[in-house]
């Protein structure tokens, strides 16, 4: 007879988390040591989807960029693109007609609602409850109908342009966003009864994976991330952009700082989304949707200019150095994601693997967005 | 009322030398605190510091409880330079952003690491020495992150052949 299979009681050994794996939402790898179930150190692999945008950046004109920034987070990409448009306007001194900027709002709200459903769906499902993800994406599924019929595309939207937007919206789409959003508040009163009290679920969050204030700042976490953690921080309030200081909304805070804090920030953002697009749909002036002394091509002023805005994961940043040409001469996309990832390595540690998993759903990853 | 009591902190840093208005400087310009027009740039302060002055700069907005939001490189390849450019911003409702650059030879790029003050700062880092081999010394873990592993060419230099 062999001798017992058995560990020496201060072994370690190390287990792969990915690079395909169904809790890491995409092609990520975790490098952790393990004492049992127990993670002692852990180690994030990056760079399995990254496609170089800023070089491209430097390579196209600004305009040719466009596309490129929907294929950063595909799940929220309206907010990415409209960060660059900002940006560009900026420095260009681009006016924007009123009219433009609500629309704006209101699909980057639409899409912020559309994002935050389908994390929570894939986040409920990793805790292992498989039907709100079903009611999520049936729900998503009338954003994604409304957008497509005004940006023609579902989820790699280039819908804004220097100085205004490709076309105008329509009547259907102002009444199918006007039906969406008492269906929506119904659904979120489901989602609450049907996943917040669900004892399973919050034995699996509450009081799980604590991430300090103080840690937050040192990794520059923003988003939902941030907010669950007693933060109050939103691009949209503390550096207020576009028509955002024209709305009444709330920024939701949590000061639990743990996995069921961050659910519970997204859960009520949706709120306030709908709280935007109803105000938005209702102030909508008429006018043109875009600007009419716009250059033809886009030369910025030679420069460094940055622009900051709240995307459904947190602040998105886009820096251009011009040199006067008609492509940027270097262009920094800083991804909320990437910074919120970052602070996984050090707040896992001494946690269990389940633990961190759940953990892990509740940042909200995207990882297209973090390799860039 | 943050933006000038963290302009007079980092204006101490090169004691001496008259505060520079916001005009928009001579490229390569000289080292010193601007302030910018929010509303066409984006930021409110920015700092250019020599690379051993960089650890003093990022204490100072430490300190000052700032954030890190990023870190990049820019490689000036006719002025034989490379800059790399350190954003900070607040969570509170005084906004106040705050770029640190600094610019080194290209032929020898290197600045202290600053993870020992902001540990998110290991990526970024890291990600800097990705594109543009710049040497961040004192850096716990200078490898490729989003390049393969054993990546040896950097991508966002100017001289940079596929």
């Amino acid at each position: 007879m062999s001798a017992p299979i058995q560990l020496r009681p201060d072994e370690t050994f190390i287990l792969n988390v990915g690079p395909q794996h169904p809790a890491t939402h995409g092609v990520l790898r975790v490098k952790m040591q393990m004492d049992g179930e127990y993670i002692v150190k852990s180690e994030t692999v990056l760079g399995y989807v990254h496609r170089m945008h800023e070089k491209m950046g430097e390579n196209r004109t600004y305009a040719q960029f466009l596309p490129n920034l929907s294929r950063l987070d595909y799940l929220g990409a309206l907010g990415y693109t409209h960060g660059h448009v900002l940006a560009i306007e900026r420095a260009a001194g681009i006016e924007v007609p009123e009219r433009a900027e609500y629309i704006r709002a209101i699909t980057v709200e639409l899409n912020r609602v559309a994002s935050h459903l389908f994390w929570f769906g894939a986040f409920v499902m990793d805790l292992g409850g498989f039907s709100p993800l079903m009611y999520a994406i049936q729900d998503r599924e009338h954003i994604l109908d409304m957008l497509e019929a005004v940006t023609g595309a579902r989820l790699t939207y280039c819908y804004y342009r220097f100085g205004g937007l490709y076309n105008d919206v329509d009547d259907n789409f102002i009444e199918a966003a006007k039906r969406f959003i008492p269906r929506m508040r119904k659904s979120l009163k489901k989602y609450d009864a049907l996943v917040t009290g669900n004892i399973i679920f919050r034995k699996r969050l509450e009081g799980i994976a604590p991430v300090s204030a103080e840690m937050c700042r040192k990794y520059g976490a923003t988003g939902p991330v941030a907010r669950g953690s007693g933060i109050n921080f939103d691009v949209r309030k503390n550096e207020p952009y576009s028509v955002y200081p024209e709305f009444d909304f709330d920024i939701p805070v949590y000061h639990e700082c743990d996995s069921l804090a961050r659910y519970r920030v997204r859960m009520d953002e949706m709120e306030q989304s709908l709280r935007i697009i109803e105000q938005g749909l209702e102030k909508l002036p008429d006018g043109p949707f875009m600007a009419e002394k716009k250059p033809k091509t886009i030369k910025l002023p030679v420069g460094d200019y940055y622009q900051a805005v709240e995307t459904a994961r947190g602040s998105f940043g886009i820096r251009i150095v011009s040199d006067g040409d008609k492509n940027a001469y270097r262009l920094k996309l800083r991804s909320p994601t990437y910074s919120n990832m970052h602070l996984f390595d050090e707040a896992c540690e001494g946690m269990l693997i389940m633990d961190a998993l759940a953990f892990m759903g509740s940042l909200d990853l995207v990882i297209p967005e973090i390799d860039r | 009322m943050i933006l000038e009591t963290t302009q007079q902190a980092l204006q101490a840093l090169f004691a001496g030398s008259v505060p520079a208005d916001g005009a928009e400087p001579d490229t390569p310009r000289a080292n010193g605190v601007l302030t910018r027009d929010y509303k066409t740039h984006g930021y409110h302060l920015d700092a250019q510091v020599d690379a051993d002055q960089l650890l003093a700069a990022v204490t100072v907005l430490d300190q000052a409880e700032f954030f890190i939001e990023s870190i990049t490189g820019v490689d000036w390849i006719k002025e034989k330079q490379m800059e790399v450019i350190y954003d900070f911003s607040r969570y509170d409702f005084d906004a106040c952003r705050v770029v640190i650059r600094t610019r080194i030879p290209r032929e020898k790029p290197e600045v202290p690491s600053i993870t020992k003050i902001y540990a998110g700062a290991n990526w970024h880092e890291r990600e800097t020495h990705d594109f543009f081999g710049i040497k961040f010394a004192g850096h716990p873990h200078l490898v490729p992150l989003l390049l393969p592993e054993d990546a040896d060419f950097h991508p966002l230099l100017k001289d940079f052949k596929a």
